[in-house]
């Protein structure tokens, strides 16, 4: 209506409605007509676009109608109570709260909520581990609603590693794989470091087989995906052998590992236990006359 | 025949003799072995350094027999399963021979490895004592200059030792120390192609920095150590000013017995802490971080810790480069500036230092006396400021594992470094430098007044005071006019025997001290006499 003369708007208000319809009647389609006619069209348009997609591509409404599963449904109910406050009705996600989880997969819903990250303290760079807020069947039940919900990734069934008996050479492919793919943020020990602003890479010292494969399928926070076309589930199996294997239970044949952090923490081992020990000998031998 | 009876006590004797016979050696012994050294726990820790390069001798040319300094691509056939059928270089493959199927190889590399943190944390420690107590002044000065260079030398041998198992971490640290070399203005990569001999890495660095790790280096270290002691002895030792303590004696022990038999004892200490710290904690895990192949480069990969301030300044500095127009354009790398302009700084002004003292406060004297650090405050507000401005530089070399384990942002780590960079130096001046003055000033208020005795006595018109100590006769006034002589001042009552002495144990005294006097100025109470029953016999 902003693009309305004064006069014509003038007009219109002093003739009232009688007015405006006979004029409209007599003379040529006003701007108004004009303006209405080209907005029943569009709506028409769009009604039928909407109409269109709607059979075509699976829509977040037509959801809604899929029959869930019984454990999808005591998910759903799960996720109406605890999750749907950032993620939104039907896990469409909430903007500036939370993403939507259509298409995660129950290998994300798994990893988040079984390490605890879900349901988040508070907004802030990064979800910390801690003490998982669902039982294990719960898990399973979250992950079946939003794997029924929308699909995506899920993590295959068998065992995630490989059996070092049978194939001793995974090791050392998982170790070259984990160097070239992981190290960059989780380190050489695993024992995770700094991303920007708060972020970081977590540690990989006590996180169990199912998130390793679930985080890589998945990437959560801020880890790539490192799907089925990057890593072979062999690969993956690979990566997870030695971590599991050499990294978490290969143990340190050198002693004390300091935390695997790297020069840092030895630098600090060497004043504060070296030169500690020194410097009081230096006491001890000077002090005896 | 009859065989003549072997006198065992005249054994040691006639020996020397003949020994001093051939070869006319009694004299010069006889001055080394009654060289008088002073005796103060701060003057042992050098010893430490000295100690620890000979652990790093024993220990290396060990390893040297077992290392291969080779960049021939072999595949690992080892007991270490997690690398087996990987391709590396000779090198590393011998390393991991050493940590895993050489019988006491691995002890022997981390003995190596924390000997050379040893080695460079006691120059560290005993350079922050040299300069304190003044004791580079003249005519020490080329001591101080040698010390700093024996500094700057086993940073170098430092980092060729740990680049030569070329491991994945290493071959970060020298992919670093490369692009150091490329950001040097104009000769940078003449530099760089000549050292790693055409492009980084090539084939050379590994066999050339070996030669310079047990050849150049050492030789190196091992002549200037030997410069740097023969000084101490031909210069003779500073001392702490004290009763019979001048500028021109020495009070002290003898070489021989007791000094050198403490000085074997110390080498003993020093050898059990690094073989306990190798034994019980492990150093540099190579096997973990795999061949160096360029494509991986680990979170938190760090140097070690005397060469993280260089890190931390290249992580500190901002990214401004500078170009510069001319032809096809060169470009001055911000890396340039921290990692060539200020080490270059951080190399040549603590050698200088000595000489801006002197030129500064015009001092020309010889000195043989050191001088507390409270009475040069200037001085050890200079120190402080210097360490402060070292240890946030090293702190920042390991930002990122900071900012990890404690749960603090990364660019907010670069940012406190940068700003504490600035700031805390001039704060650490400031602090120090009141910090000295007061002891200064407490010092002599207890030569005036006394020490304090913790007594308060009311005086009959109602006021409170604290009983003094005097530690000499005092004037009219209750004032003593005692000279600081830059000595400790007693402060405490049992200093000036109100308490008898202790008897020396390790942890505990020995015995009970003997009971105090309740206060100098009265009389002991004497215990409440027995009483006696009281009886109706009499």
């Amino acid at each position: 209506m902003t693009s309305h003369s004064p006069a014509s708007r003038g007009a219109g208000r002093g003739g009232g409605l009688r007015a405006r319809w006979r004029r409209g009647r007599n003379s040529p389609p006003s701007k108004l007509r004009r303006r209405a006619g080209a907005a029943v069209r569009l709506v028409a348009a769009l009604m039928l676009a909407g109409g269109v997609y709607t059979f075509l591509a699976p829509s977040v409404q037509a959801q809604e109608d899929v029959a869930l599963s019984t454990a999808a449904q005591q998910g759903k109910e799960i996720f109406d109570n605890s999750c749907i406050t950032c993620h939104g009705r039907n896990a469409q996600g909430i903007e500036g709260r939370g993403p939507s989880l259509i298409g995660v997969g129950s290998a994300s819903v798994e990893f988040q909520v079984e390490s605890g990250r879900m349901p988040m303290v508070r907004q802030e760079a990064q979800a910390e581990r801690k003490a998982p807020m669902f039982n294990a069947e719960d898990t399973q039940k979250l992950a079946a609603y939003i794997q029924e919900l929308g699909g995506g990734p899920q993590i295959p069934s068998g065992p995630l590693t490989h059996d070092m008996d049978a194939d001793p050479e995974a090791l050392s492919r998982g170790g070259e794989l984990f160097r070239l793919n992981c190290t960059s943020c989780h380190g050489f020990g695993g024992g995770g470091g700094a991303l920007s602003s708060g972020k970081f890479a977590p540690s990989l010292t006590d996180v169990s087989e199912r998130d390793i494969y679930a985080a890589m399928l998945s990437g959560p926070q801020n880890m790539p995906v490192f799907g089925d076309n990057q890593l072979t589930p062999d690969q993956k199996r690979d990566i997870i052998t030695y971590i599991t294997g050499q990294l978490q239970d290969g143990g340190d044949p050198g002693g004390f590992n300091l935390g695997r952090f790297g020069p840092i923490t030895e630098g600090l081992a060497i004043f504060l236990v070296g030169i500690t020990a020194l410097v009081f000998t230096c006491l001890w031998i000077a002090g005896k006359s | 025949m009859k065989r003549r009876k072997l006198d065992i006590g005249a054994v040691p004797g006639n020996v020397a003799r003949g020994a001093d016979e051939r070869l006319q050696v009694a004299t010069p012994l006889r001055s080394l072995l009654n060289k008088v050294f002073p005796d103060h726990w701060s003057f042992l820790l050098g010893e430490i350094a000295l100690f620890s390069f000979v652990v790093l001798l024993l220990t290396g040319v060990f390893l040297t027999l077992f290392f291969d300094p080779s960049m021939k691509e072999v595949v690992y056939d080892g007991s270490y399963t997690a690398l087996r059928g990987t391709e590396m270089s000779a090198a590393y493959a011998s390393t991991l021979d050493i940590s895993f199927d050489v019988r006491g190889g691995l002890i022997m590399r981390q003995m190596h490895h924390w000997a050379a943190l040893m080695f460079m944390a006691s120059i560290v420690i005993h350079m922050f004592r040299v300069f304190f107590t003044g004791a580079f002044r003249k005519p020490r000065e080329t001591n101080w200059v040698i010390g700093v260079t024996l500094f700057f030398m086993g940073f170098f041998a430092g980092f060729t030792g740990y680049s030569i198992p070329d491991d994945g971490l290493s071959g970060t640290g020298l992919r670093i120390a490369s692009a150091i070399m490329l950001s040097m203005p104009v000769i940078g990569s003449w530099l760089s192609s000549s050292i790693f001999g055409g492009e980084f890495p090539g084939m050379l660095i590994i066999p050339r920095f070996f030669i310079a790790h047990v050849l150049i280096i050492p030789a190196v270290l091992l002549g200037l150590i030997a410069a740097h002691l023969g000084l101490v002895f031909s210069q003779k030792h500073t001392q702490w000013p004290g009763p019979g303590r001048t500028n021109e004696n020495v009070v002290g022990e003898r070489m021989f017995p007791r000094y050198a038999m403490k000085q074997g004892g110390f080498f003993m200490a020093v050898f059990g802490v690094i073989a306990f710290m190798a034994g019980a904690f492990q150093i540099n895990p190579i096997w973990l971080f795999g061949p160096y192949r360029a494509s991986e480069v680990s979170s938190a990969s760090q140097p070690d810790w005397y060469v993280m301030f260089m890190d931390g300044l290249v992580r500190l500095m901002p990214a401004w480069a500078i170009e510069i127009p001319i032809g096809d354009g060169y470009v001055i790398p911000p890396m340039f500036w921290p990692a060539g302009v200020l080490l270059g700084v951080l190399a040549v002004l603590p050698m200088t230092y000595p000489a801006i003292e002197a030129r500064l406060t015009g001092d020309k004297k010889i000195h043989n006396l050191l001088e507390r650090p409270r009475d040069n405050p200037p001085r050890t507000a200079l120190g402080m400021m210097a360490i402060s401005f070292f240890i946030i530089a090293t702190i920042s070399g390991g930002n990122d594992v900071v900012a990890d384990k404690f749960h603090i942002s990364l660019n907010a780590m670069t940012w406190v470094g940068r700003i504490g960079l600035l700031v805390v130096p001039p704060i650490a001046y400031w602090v120090t430098y009141r910090i000295c003055l007061g002891l200064q000033q407490h010092d002599r208020e207890v030569l005036a007044h006394g020490v304090e005795t913790g007594i308060i006595r009311r005086l009959p018109d109602g006021r409170f005071i604290e009983v003094h100590q005097p530690l000499a006769a005092p004037d009219e006034h209750g004032h003593t006019h005692l000279e600081y002589t830059g000595w400790v001042v007693p402060k405490k009552m049992n200093r000036v025997g109100a308490l008898a002495p202790a008897i020396k144990g390790f942890f505990f005294p020995i015995e009970k001290p003997s009971e105090a006097p309740v206060s100098p100025g009265h009389p002991p109470v004497d215990p409440a006499a027995k009483r006696e029953e009281v009886g109706s016999s009499h």
